[in-house]
């Protein structure tokens, strides 16, 4: 069930040589006895069907969109907006429900007439109306593609409408065509959020002394709420989420943390850099899909702080929680044990999700991200060996020095370097590590390749988004959306896990399946023909 | 019904050209509409007595998708119907899409009635983006006349017109129909400009002298014609008129590298004074 470099060669065979020789840069069959590379966050070759987004899908869909007490005001044609607006399942409850905007998609719905003569004052309008209908905390404007062509001076408009309502109004220039995929729009979102948001705030100092920011959360399906529970239990002070439920009043005061967990590496990687040049803030990549990652994560968070209440607390809370789930994930691997999968999702699910598969007894056989950079795949230390190419330098890179008033080292230098070697502290170690020999990490997945690699793999299960599901359920294969999970969550932490195991193995055992025959159970195994004067 | 669009360098003198030349065309009876393809809205200043009308953008966007033709087709000079179709300030917006959606707006309306015998599109200076390029593709305007001197720049811009021009005619019918001389008393200027025009492949069409009379009738917000039809100079733009009416040589055009257009400079020069 493995492949072999030469079959692999003959699948990317179809591609124009150029082509293919691009394509081989981002497949790589993972050999623990050598080095090796993937090329990642470049263009996807035009007339290949990737499942990648846009600039400014990944600033407002995925960072920005989630922050609950803003309106988010889309610069552009409505559909833009609409896309954009909730379809990640991005869940938030504010304690006044009238004041949770996520119910709200806000656009200027950009018309003919407003392209010929320019939005500046239309967006003018939509702001007044916003005030005077909602009074938000703060709001966001994002840039479309056609804002972008036509040059209108958000950062003008943005300025006066401060100078107008005496509330923060942040542009963020990430018209869709800037970078290659929705990770340029993350850059730009985390640059703004640094620079205009985080450190606003009055406060100088936690409520409490194990104070945490959750970042690179992004609450899908209730993941991030599961999280904070089982961390509020263990006697952390969450001070905010970034961005997931998260909200503005708590981001302008997100300084104060001890420590940083960053979650999503990919999107959220810039501000847990800044923060920690910015204010002294470590940040510890943390992963709470699966259990025994989990489990992990609590651990490292409690050996970080180093007190020994914490540290016991968190055994009481890690028992009882498994306690609570006792037994009950056997009934699910009854059902998930010894079967594959590939797990192909954004910029850090790939990786995550194959320890929970593991756990259900289903090995990850291809794995990929859709959008991600090298550090994600290799790990952070082949950050100074890549390529700065012009898409990557169309995307401002904030720099920020440290904060004379507020940096403060958390823990001495000596203690960082200490247990930089036991946790992971500043440090990603990226996908390919923790990949068995023989698995296949494929950078930007296409359509193409996806159909491939499940001709050759047969796997059971197929982890990716709503752009590839229905082709692979066509193919007789369950396919779970690892974006927005279909219609569920959520499935971090303890009982997160259970929730999942029960959605998976309902994938495997639906009845569907008999209804359906793959492709290739109709294909002859072999090609042929009879030769005229052979019979 | 021809469809005739007008290019040329920026301030070459293209709206008073072609509103001269719709005059004179007029005067011969014939049925006009010109359009203004210039934010600026000043194509149709000298049929219209002074700038007396709303913009198909400006009508566009007061009335919202209700617009009624004769809003904003008003007949000046002997019954030419005069369009504009404006756009924003400078430094906003998007001109050219601008123009792309009043042409539309003007198609959808029926202004391209059959009994129109011309319809004359005025477009401002350089083809900067797809927008200005609208009236010679998607099968509108199928004959161009560049407007040019014998000043270097001015010929540098008819080169490249001649090149859109060159884009377009390969997969359409827009033609290249012949260089207007719009003179600025430049030396050996009427024979550069012939010798130009032909290395283009196209033809000089006319040579309009420089004449005082028609900054004087411009000043009158009307075309010369209309304010002296006896002088010379209204006989000038009844000639181009006439050699328009009877043209048929329409080629695509061969525009020259940069080097043989200053090359072509040097022979006919300023040199040799």
């Amino acid at each position: 069930m493995a492949i072999s470099k030469e079959k692999l060669d003959k699948m990317l065979e179809v591609y124009p040589s150029k082509v293919k020789k691009s394509r081989k840069s981002h497949i790589m069959i993972k050999d623990g006895c050598e080095t090796q590379t993937i090329e990642a966050n470049t263009r996807t070759v035009p007339g290949i069907i990737t499942n990648r987004g846009c600039a400014f899908a990944g600033c407002k869909g995925v960072v920005l969109g989630p922050l609950k007490d803003m309106i988010h005001i889309v610069h552009g044609p409505v559909g833009c907006a609409f896309y954009t607006w909730g379809t990640r399942r991005n869940k938030a409850k504010t304690e006044d429900p009238a004041k949770n905007f996520l119910n709200y998609c806000v656009t200027t719905d950009m018309q003919e007439s407003d392209i010929v003569f320019g939005g500046e004052k239309k967006l003018m309008n939509v702001i007044d109306d916003v005030m005077e209908e909602f009074n938000p905390a703060a709001i966001t404007l994002t840039a479309t593609c056609p804002i972008g062509l036509i040059g209108d001076d958000m950062g003008a408009v943005a300025k006066s409408a401060e100078e107008k309502y005496g509330v923060s109004v942040l542009h963020f220039n990430c018209e869709g065509y800037k970078g290659v995929s929705q990770s340029a729009g993350h850059h730009i979102a985390n640059n703004v959020l640094v620079d205009k948001i985080i450190g606003q705030g009055e406060k100088e100092q936690a409520d409490s002394k194990y104070a945490i920011n959750l970042l690179g959360e992004y609450n899908i399906g209730g993941d991030g709420w599961e999280i904070e529970r089982i961390l509020n239990d263990i006697g952390y002070e969450v001070v905010s989420v970034m961005t997931g439920d998260g909200s503005y009043e708590d981001l302008k005061n997100a300084h104060v943390a001890e420590l940083n967990l960053v979650q999503c590496h990919r999107s959220i990687n810039y501000i847990a850099e800044m923060l920690e040049t910015k204010y002294g803030i470590p940040w510890l990549k943390v992963n709470f899909i699966g259990i025994d990652a989990t489990i992990e994560t609590l651990r490292n968070m409690a050996m970080y702080f180093g007190e020994q209440d914490l540290i016991d607390q968190t055994e009481k809370i890690i028992a009882k929680e498994l306690s609570e789930i006792e037994g009950k994930l056997e009934q699910y691997k009854k059902i998930t044990q010894n079967k594959t999968s590939f797990c192909f999702v954004g910029g850090s699910r790939g990786h995550h999700y194959q320890g929970l598969f593991a756990e259900l007894g289903i090995e990850t056989v291809l794995a990929g991200y859709e959008f991600a950079h090298r550090d994600d795949y290799e790990g952070r230390e082949v950050i100074p060996d890549i390529k700065i190419d012009a898409d990557s330098k169309n995307i401002p890179d904030l720099k920020v020095e440290p904060d004379p008033d507020r940096f403060r080292l958390r823990i001495p230098e000596k203690l960082y370097e200490e247990l930089k070697a036991k946790i992971p502290l500043s440090e990603y170690k990226g996908m390919n590590a923790d990949m068995a020999d023989g698995t296949v990490i494929v950078d930007d997945l296409n359509h193409y390749e996806t159909e491939e690699f499940i001709k050759i793999f047969k796997p059971d299960i197929f982890a990716s988004g709503i752009k590839d599901k229905y082709v692979v359920q066509k193919m007789g294969i369950p396919a779970k959306q690892l974006h927005s999970y279909d219609y569920s969550g959520p499935y971090a932490g303890f009982k997160g896990a259970l929730n999942f195991a029960a959605d998976v193995s309902m994938s495997f055992a639906t009845p569907t399946w008999n209804f359906i025959a793959p492709p290739w159970k109709g294909e002859p195994l072999l090609d042929g023909k009879i030769e005229k004067g052979a019979e | 019904m021809r469809e005739v669009a007008i290019y040329g360098k920026g301030g070459i003198g293209k709206s008073t050209t072609t509103q001269n030349t719709v005059a004179a065309l007029a005067e011969a009876g014939k049925n006009i509409m010109v359009v203004g393809c210039d934010p600026k809205a000043d194509s149709t200043r000298l049929l219209l007595h002074g700038m007396c009308q709303k913009t198909v953008m400006d009508t566009l966007r007061d009335e919202g998708d209700d617009v009624e033709l004769d809003e904003i087709l008003v007949p000046g000079y002997k019954g030419v119907k005069c369009v504009e179709s404006g756009g924003p300030e400078p430094g906003v917006g998007c001109a050219g899409r601008g123009i792309i959606t009043s042409i539309n707006m003007l198609e959808s309306l029926g202004a391209y009635e059959d009994s129109l015998d011309y319809v004359f599109y005025d477009v401002l200076g350089d083809v900067v983006c797809g927008g200005f390029a609208m009236p010679i593709r998607e099968g509108k305007a199928e004959e161009i006349y560049i407007v040019a001197s014998g000043e270097l720049m001015a010929l540098y811009a008819a080169n490249n017109i001649a090149k859109g021009i060159q884009k377009y005619a390969n997969n359409g019918k827009v033609r290249l129909a012949g260089i207007i001389c719009n003179s600025r008393k430049v030396d050996n200027e009427l024979e550069l400009l012939e010798h130009f025009a032909t290395e283009l492949g196209s033809q000089l069409i006319h040579f309009v002298p420089r004449d005082n009379l028609v900054q004087r009738a411009e000043i009158n917000k009307k075309t010369v014609i209309d304010f002296d039809p006896t002088a010379g100079q209204a006989d000038e733009y009844r000639a181009l008129a006439k050699a328009m009416d009877t043209n048929d040589m329409f080629v695509i055009p061969k525009p020259m590298h940069q080097d043989r257009l200053e090359e072509l400079m040097m022979e006919y020069g300023f040199f040799d004074v």
